[in-house]
């Protein structure tokens, strides 16, 4: 950063420090010229701010609450904690944020077909509500893996009237369904827009998804404030590409009081090779047209990872994560699988909240930061989403499931 | 052709410049590394080579080839199952240079480049005899390190023009570029087509508009009567899948007749214009 522009949080790419850019096939770059044209006329045009923020009001259903949870704080060596409860989104999540803006911005485009990568499946989900929404036409990609552990997701999207791709190539998870959605993206981009989900991707996906996603943070920043009086010491989120944690952490960039936490999945131990944890292990390297982190071998080919949450299952990280590692201005750490479901159980059983377990890595990571900063201290957590569609997973992992029982 | 500031000679240049005065166009082959296995890939490329092939195109398979079809994924999906290492692409490229004189380009995705070391990489396909790099997922506006390394190590660097790039990026294309420009036929990734879209033909003149000398053009051009339609007019047409596909279902002797088969269309076409 220069000192004549201090602040962090006006990087807009295409770089963020040595991270980002468009690492994309020539066929692409039009298309890519075209969003980014789009966005900024629709970023200055209030039409569009009015648009979408009535949407947000009348669908969606923000702001969004914070609810404070000391029940559950009382495990996290009594911190206050609060989370915003994003979970509580029409689609159960933070992606529909992101969805509804870039829906609303290929309506002005003019195209007539969206197309989607999807994980766990709730940007799968979002973006077909969106598109049932709009009329429009949706194709979503979805690792085959991916279809297999997130079925009912899967069947949400069909009912919204998606065509779901299952991807059988590569590791068939959430890295190859994003290839396949680029190829058909390089193929019928006159007629089709990419949403993409997450805040990594060529220019201008990770400042454009961030945009559309930092409302979390606004709305959070303020109620917090009024809650407490004072900004929160500490701001959590899980990380997986990265939008729900950019969405949180984007407000308080300029706060340097406010301590930023991003817990990435760290799977059976980061000591082997079964985990997701991107900015702990993993190396600067060019993965879905950006410069950032990824898990890599030696000769830079994508090393497959893994998380029993799909939404955290990527080998790579928005840019604007690997930039703000980089400069030691947010902190990334390790969350087991075990630790995850643990702290899914335990907020379940203080609270009544049943968090998606993607989210669970945040609150894992919460509690031990909760120990750390004491007592006095508040911490903000993104309940990025609600566990409704792990049920079959949890279920199963803490034997929930009465033998031979069907369900009907 | 000789670059005046740094006296090198791009061999691909004067292939497609031979071809071309001969009448005709190059026919550029395209094979991955390590499939079927490291060896046969060798021959394969090799017996293209001598069946006709003009320059080939060496693939370094990838673990997310965002620009290749079924085909391709599923070869260099199984080189890489089969132990791929980056090292066996020098190894390929040194073993088919020591055999024929046909120029070898490699065409490899880019974060292998970035983890190899740019400079590492220029400097070790070069002393196995490389003539440079197909990049199909750099674009020149981020390539600045691949400029510089290519240039002191005396590489070609073919760059892609789509249908959609405007005006502007096919002049930066051509600028850019040494060896010829990758126009890309259709809006799409690699796989044989039965048309190879008129798009081609309208890309191929604005890119003479923009000063190119060397056009070549590539994805779904799978037959000799298409390569030939092609090389009306354009200097190059480059087949892959087709090529791949055949050495998959038969082996080196089916790749080398079919080889054999798209060059009889690259020559001299002059009779049928």
């Amino acid at each position: 950063m220069s000192s004549a522009n201090p602040s962090l949080r006006a990087q807009s790419g295409p770089y963020f420090g040595d991270f980002g850019g468009r690492f994309v096939p020539e066929s692409l770059v039009a298309a890519l010229d075209e969003l980014s044209a789009e966005y900024a006329l629709a970023k200055a045009d209030p039409a569009f701010a009015a648009e979408l923020s009535e949407l947000h009001r009348s669908y969606t259903g923000r702001p969004s609450l914070i609810t404070e949870v000391p029940r559950f704080a009382a495990h996290g060596g009594g911190a206050r904690i609060i989370l915003k409860r994003e979970d509580l989104n029409h689609t159960g999540s933070h992606k529909i944020n992101n969805v509804l803006g870039q829906v609303l911005l290929t309506k002005r485009i003019g195209k007539k077909r969206v197309i989607a990568e999807t994980g766990a499946g709730q940007h799968g989900v979002a973006t077909a509500t969106a598109a049932a929404l709009f009329g429009l036409d949706c194709v979503v990609y979805m690792g085959e893996v991916d279809t297999e552990r997130q079925a009912l997701n899967v069947a949400r999207m069909r009912l919204l009237g998606a065509e779901v791709v299952s991807v059988k190539t590569g590791s068939r998870t959430l890295k190859d369904a994003i290839n396949d959605a680029m190829r058909d993206w390089v193929t019928n981009v006159e007629t089709t827009n990419y949403v993409f989900g997450t805040v990594a991707g060529p220019h201008p996906f990770p400042a454009m998804v961030r945009d559309f996603q930092k409302i979390i943070g606004e709305e959070a920043r303020q109620q917090v404030l009024d809650l407490t009086g004072r900004l929160p010491d500490a701001v959590t989120a899980c990380v997986g590409g990265g939008s729900n944690a950019m969405g949180i952490f984007h407000a308080f960039l300029d706060d340097p009081e406010v301590a930023l936490y991003g817990y990435e999945a760290g799977g059976e131990g980061i000591e082997g090779l079964r985990h997701a944890a991107t900015l702990t292990k993993g190396r600067p390297g060019v993965l879905h047209g950006a410069r950032s982190m990824m898990l890599q071998d030696e000769d830079g080919q994508t090393v497959e990872s893994h998380s029993i949450s799909a939404g955290l299952d990527y080998p790579g990280v928005g840019p604007e994560h690997a930039w703000l590692a980089s400069i030691g201005r947010a902190s990334y750490l390790p969350v087991t699988d075990a630790e995850a479901m643990d702290s899914l159980r335990l907020l379940s059983r203080t609270e009544g909240i049943i968090p998606a377990i993607e989210s669970a890595h945040a609150l894992a990571g919460t509690l031990e930061l909760g120990k750390q900063l004491g007592p006095d201290s508040i911490i903000l957590v993104n309940l990025s989403g609600r566990g409704d569609k792990d049920m079959e997973t949890a279920g199963r992992y803490f034997d929930l499931l009465d033998a031979g029982a069907q369900q009907l | 052709m000789t670059n005046a500031s740094t006296g090198y000679t791009s061999t691909v240049e004067t292939t497609i410049a031979a071809r071309r005065a001969a009448g005709g166009g190059a026919l550029i082959g395209y094979l991955p590394v390590g499939f079927p296995t490291l060896t046969e890939s060798i021959d394969a490329a090799v017996a293209i080579a001598t069946s006709g092939v003009d320059i080939l195109e060496l693939g370094l398979p990838y673990s997310d080839p965002v620009m290749d079809g079924p085909v391709i994924q599923a070869a260099t999906q199984q080189a890489l199952a089969n132990g791929f290492r980056l090292r066996h692409g020098f190894e390929a490229v040194a073993a088919i240079t020591g055999q024929v004189d046909t120029p070898v380009l490699m065409m490899t995705y880019w974060n292998p480049v970035l983890q190899y070391g740019v400079d590492r990489f220029a400097d070790d396909l070069a002393a196995a005899g490389g003539a440079g790099l197909i990049t199909p997922d750099l674009i020149p506006d981020d390539a600045q390190t691949w400029l510089d390394a290519s240039e002191r190590a005396g590489l070609d660097r073919v760059f892609l023009a789509a249908p959609s790039s405007s005006d502007e990026r096919l002049v930066q294309a051509v600028t850019r570029s040494r060896g010829f420009v990758y126009a890309v036929s259709t809006m799409g990734i690699t796989g044989a087509r039965s048309d190879v879209d008129s798009a081609a033909r309208v890309l191929v003149t604005r890119l003479r508009e923009a000063g190119s000398v060397n056009a070549c053009v590539g994805l779904g051009i799978s037959t000799p009567a298409q390569v030939r339609e092609v090389l009306e007019y354009a200097d190059g047409a480059i087949v892959g899948s087709a090529l791949v596909k055949s050495l998959s279902v038969g082996g080196v002797d089916a790749v080398a007749t079919l080889a054999a088969e798209l060059a009889a269309g690259a020559r001299d076409i002059r009779a049928a214009v």
